[in-house]
């Protein structure tokens, strides 16, 4: 079952997709995939089905066995390692479920960090930053360090950095995973808020049913592939 | 129940540390390889020294005989006979066996000397049997014979070293003479390996021009005898030229003479240990590190504080302990093929041309093992101390993350380690070794690498602030400055190491330029003389004359060194008897200070730094010089009008105006000299002239050089005495590279989940190389310009403390600033190259893996 047809060229495209683990168990053998400009879809499974590997391959951070992955109509089978790089630094923001942020950066160099990596102005980055902390509710902690943070925190400032540089594409795995329920429902509608403002498309692995119903629509993965469950 | 809680503990512990060296059995093997690197040197060193100091011993005990005392004469001319008879009256001694003894050289070699002792073959062989020889007739039975006049007993090594058999006639020369013997037995009571020849001691004093004088009377005392009394006796009879030597001081002067040099020798062996026990500590930081969420899950278990104190020192212990009994065995090795290859000496020249046999030393053995576990605790200590304060809820929350920018590092440690080290350098010398100098470098580094936290913070700082274009070098300077305590763990490496060579460089360089300088002002002449090994004889009057008549020799100065043994512990002193040109301060002598006004009537004399030091006299003083020949048992009183640097004699020497030393000693005979030429005259015409002015066999013993070769050959000894210190050095230092190599692999390999997001959100492989190699260098660039400030406060200790203390010679500090750069370029570059190497490996790897905790 597939959602209507829009005349709107797909952000993101994956056909036929295919990929084994080294020992050579199948982990999904025919996946298909499309997202529009804007899009939020939320994927669940269960444990070791390959959520997080399909976030990779959609990233080009691992590489497929078979068929293909198109972002903006770009082949990223196409791309060297630099240039999907490349890709990720512009395109693609990023929410973990651990977190990750750097203990040795301030909350906004944390933040502002992809804007850094892209070389804009440091004072234009710092603003920027300073701007999505207050709107994940962090204003005024900028200067702060990590250390003292919560985990719900942790992971506002982490979706602050997917934002800060204005991504097409925006990959959360399991980022509630971590947290305790009532803050995971508060940082998942920050997330789904802030990415329906952003104007942003954003692909959501989660084991969670709670967590997938902010997603405009539900799809489950199964060794056969990709089934949608649920569309708003 | 409580032994049972303990139990529980003890297996937790037990499994935790197998688990930790089955998943990182490399850091473990490195750890235990610096610290057995470190055991193996020191103990080695020690083992060769012992060896060879026991060799030595054995030769002075051997020469001595069984003789319970001795009365040795203080200069080679010995002290007159009428005090045998005096000693062999006193109650108490059971016997006297007086003894001439003269360094004697072959007419054949001149490389081959023979320690020749005249004897009373009767006396003797109830005093000192083991030095009777035994007659071997050819084809006649052996026998035990008194000695006549030209018959000499030979040792197996003096045979050997010879090249002569039994009937052999063999020309000795010792004291300005030269007389021929015959070879008629061996001394079989004569330990192997020592060259003494036996002669009648009539033949000995008349032959040898020594009538009446004696250099020595053995005594065996009566049983039961009261040692003290007699000593109190034979000191009452004894003349001022003569003195005491008993078996312990006799020990303790071949001892002192060495002590100094084998204990820095040791110390700097131990340089390796303690880079070794930085590496434990960098290795078990680490690891300590990357298990809190490990230590956490035990404390909330229920493990005590102290068993996790116990686990991390218990692991150290295990490391140090497996390492120092591996240490041990390879020091066995190693000290066995030096002793094999290259014999005795390590450079130094307090023991050269022996072939000791190895002795193992148990107590020193067991010293180094202790020693080699103690470094491994002390570099695990603070780890474990980390390990056992942590706060299992806030760590287990945390996943580990410790690092908290915010944190100001430790502000007094430092210092106060630093004060206590200056501090440690002012105290004096204890028992003639440099105790606190040593304590002083060891705080100095303690404090040095206390300080690499705040340090590495107070220079990043003003980078830091700064926001750089290259991503990757923001990043870099970012995390140093906001994890400056991990900083530290890879710096205490880098600090420790450059910070010791520097020190050692600039005290060579020091060194190594102060004496090529004095070599300088004291050589001034252009041909120096020099009659081989004979301190008792040498060139007479009439020799003197012609030798001042060659054509070619503008000006000739002929000069006396004899040894004069002013302390029963202490090695003789060098009297230097010469012109000395009142006019000019001290004819040319380079002084230390100013040179005193000489008293109206007094015989002035200039002491060398060493002498000064060793016998405790200052300029002003006055003292006795045992030094009348004639004027058999007196003293001649001089004045200590100056003190003067000498870097050839560690034991001391006095230099003497050449008239005063014949006026008070009798001796005319000279056995140096320096020669001005004439404008114009050719070295080499005026060298064959004048060894055609003296007789072949005394020509055969002249050797002659011009200062530059003296110069050239004098650096050849210092850059070989100091061959084993680079050798130590350097091996120091790579342990300590090694350690950084270490930490920072460790380190990269931690943090390959900060990579892997870092490529999630854009970063390129290269730049997180490149970040790393920033890292490195900026690591290599703090730890440099900290261990050039630490080496050069250090080399002032060894400098000003040590070496004083030590040898008993001072030098201006002279900076090797080539030096400098190139290690500053090799240790950024090599700390630069190891980051970049390690994040390779982490990169390696599928670091995008590592942001997913539960993949």
């Amino acid at each position: 079952m597939h959602g209507p047809i829009i005349p709107v060229a797909p952000l993101l495209s994956v056909s036929a997709l295919k990929k084994a683990v080294p020992g050579g168990r199948v982990l999904f053998g025919d996946l298909d995939l499309t997202l529009k400009p804007g899009e939020f879809v939320a994927i669940t499974g269960e444990s070791g089905v390959g959520k997080s590997t399909l976030l990779n391959l959609i990233a080009g951070l691992d590489v497929a066995d078979a068929g293909s992955i198109a972002i903006d109509g770009v082949a990223l089978d196409s791309l060297s390692d630099d240039a999907r790089t490349l890709l990720r630094r512009d395109r693609i923001g990023f929410v973990f479920q651990a977190f990750h942020i750097l203990p040795h950066l301030t909350l906004a160099q944390n933040v502002a960090l992809p804007l850094v990596l892209q070389r804009g102005s440091s004072s234009d980055a710092m603003a920027r930053a300073t701007q999505l902390l207050d709107s994940v509710g962090l204003a005024g902690r900028g200067p702060d360090y990590p250390k003292a943070l919560s985990g719900g925190e942790l992971q506002r400032v982490a979706i602050a950095r997917a934002l800060v540089h204005r991504p097409a594409l925006i990959l959360a795995d399991e980022p509630t995973g971590n947290l305790d329920p009532e803050t995971a429902a508060r940082i998942l509608d920050l997330f789904a808020k802030q990415v329906r403002v952003s104007g942003a498309a954003a692909l959501l692995v989660t084991h969670s049913s709670v967590a997938a119903a902010v997603a405009d629509r539900t799809m489950k993965l199964t060794r056969e592939g990709l089934a949608e469950i649920h569309a708003v | 129940m409580r032994s049972e809680r303990n139990s529980i503990s003890t297996r937790c512990a037990r499994w935790m540390i197998a688990g930790e060296w089955r998943a990182h059995p490399g850091r473990a093997i490195v750890a235990a390889i610096a610290i057995a690197i470190g055991v193996a040197l020191g103990f080695a060193v020690h083992l060769i020294n012992a060896s060879a100091l026991n060799e030595f011993a054995r030769a002075v005990r051997t020469v001595n005989g069984d003789s319970d005392l001795q009365i040795h004469s203080v200069t080679p001319f010995g002290f007159d006979e009428a005090l045998y008879p005096k000693l062999a009256r006193l109650s108490g001694i059971a016997g006297a066996s007086p003894a001439v003894e003269l360094s004697a050289g072959t007419s054949e070699d001149d490389e081959t000397r023979i320690t020749l002792l005249g004897l009373d073959g009767l006396r003797a062989g109830f005093v000192t049997p083991n030095l009777i020889g035994r007659r071997v007739e050819i084809g006649a039975p052996e026998s035990e014979d008194a000695l006549d006049e030209s018959s000499l007993f030979l040792s197996q090594a003096a045979l050997d070293e010879t090249r002569k058999n039994i009937g052999d006639t063999i020309t000795l020369s010792a004291a300005g003479h030269e007389v021929a013997f015959t070879i008629v037995g061996t001394l079989p009571g004569v330990a192997e390996g020592q060259s003494i020849g036996a002669i009648d001691i009539a033949a000995a004093q008349w032959r040898f021009g020594q009538l009446g004088r004696l250099q020595r009377i053995d005594l065996k005392l009566a049983g039961g005898a009261d040692a003290e009394n007699i000593r109190a006796n034979i000191i009452a009879v004894l003349p001022a030229d003569a003195e005491i030597v008993s078996q312990e001081s006799a020990a303790r002067r071949s001892d002192s003479l060495s002590r100094a040099y084998r204990v820095n020798l040791d110390m700097l062996a131990l340089m390796a240990l303690l880079s070794g026990a930085f590496l434990v500590y960098s290795a078990q930081s680490l690891s300590v590190a990357r298990r809190r969420s490990q230590f956490a899950l035990l404390r909330v278990l229920g493990v005590q504080r102290r068993a996790l104190l116990a686990q991390v020192l218990a692991e150290g212990a295990v490391v140090g302990g497996i390492g120092a009994g591996l240490g041990l065995v390879l020091g066995l090795a190693l000290a066995s093929a030096a002793l094999s290859f290259l014999g005795g000496d390590l450079g130094g020249g307090y023991f050269e041309g022996t072939r000791p046999q190895l002795i193992f030393a148990p107590v020193a053995a067991a010293v180094f093992l202790v020693l080699g576990l103690l470094a491994a605790l002390f570099g695990s200590l603070l780890p474990a101390r980390e390990a056992a304060r942590a706060q299992p809820a806030v760590v287990l929350k945390n996943e580990g993350d410790v690092i908290d920018p915010s944190a100001v590092p430790a502000v007094w440690t430092a210092p106060i380690l630093l004060a206590l080290g200056g501090g440690a350098a002012l105290v004096p010398a204890v028992g003639d070794l440099p105790v606190f100098g040593y304590l002083s470098i060891a705080l100095m580094l303690a404090g040095g690498v206390a300080a690499m936290p705040l340090l590495a913070r107070l220079l990043l700082a003003p980078l830091q602030r700064f926001a750089f274009a290259a991503a990757s070098i923001d990043l870099a300077l970012k995390r140093l400055w906001g994890a400056p305590s991990q900083a530290a763990i890879a710096l205490c490496g880098i600090v420790a190491s450059t910070s010791l060579m520097v020190a050692m460089a600039v005290m060579i360089a020091s060194f190594r330029i102060s004496v090529d300088e004095w070599m300088v002002q004291v050589l001034p002449s252009d041909l120096y003389l020099h009659v081989e090994g004979d301190s008792s004889g040498g060139l007479d009057v009439e020799l003197q004359k012609k030798l001042a008549a060659v054509p070619g020799i503008a000006m000739i100065d002929f000069r006396k060194n004899v040894p004069l043994r002013l302390s029963p512990d202490q090695p003789p002193i060098a009297v230097m008897a010469r012109t000395v040109d009142f006019n000019d301060a001290a004819g040319g002598l380079p002084l230390i200070g100013q040179s005193l006004p000489v008293p109206e009537g007094a015989v002035p004399v200039w002491l060398s730094e060493p002498g000064q030091w060793l016998y405790g006299y200052r300029p002003g003083d006055f003292l006795e010089l045992p030094i009348g020949r004639e004027t058999a048992g007196e003293t001649t009183r001089v004045f200590v009008a100056g003190i003067w640097r000498d870097y050839a004699r560690q034991q001391g020497s006095i230099v003497i105006g050449n008239e005063d030393y014949t006026k008070a000693s009798g001796d005319v005979l000279r056995t140096d000299a320096a020669v001005d030429l004439a404008p114009g005259a050719r070295p080499r015409d005026v060298i064959d002239a004048m060894r055609a002015e003296l007789p072949p066999l005394l020509a055969a013993r002249l050797t002659v050089a011009e200062p530059q070769e003296l110069r050239a050959l004098a650096m050849q000894i210092f850059d070989r005495s100091f061959a084993v210190t680079y050798l130590l050095e350097a091996i120091a230092i790579l342990v300590g590279l090694s350690g950084v190599a270490a930490t920072f692999s460790a380190q990269t390999l931690a943090r390959t989940k900060e990579f892997g997001m870092l490529r999630h959100v854009g970063v390129l492989r290269r730049q997180i190389v490149a970040m790393l190699a920033a890292e490195g260098a900026l690591l290599g660039t703090i730890g440099v310009v900290a261990g050039l400030a630490l080496g050069l406060a250090i080399s002032q200790v060894l400098i000003n403390v040590v070496n004083p203390q030590s040898f008993h010679w001072t030098m201006e500090t002279r900076l090797p600033y080539g030096l400098f750069a190139t290690v500053t370029i090799v240790l950024i570059a090599a700390a630069a190259g190891t980051a970049l190497f390690a994040g390779r490996r982490a990169l390696s790897g599928d670091a995008v893996r590592a942001v997913r905790e539960d993949w």
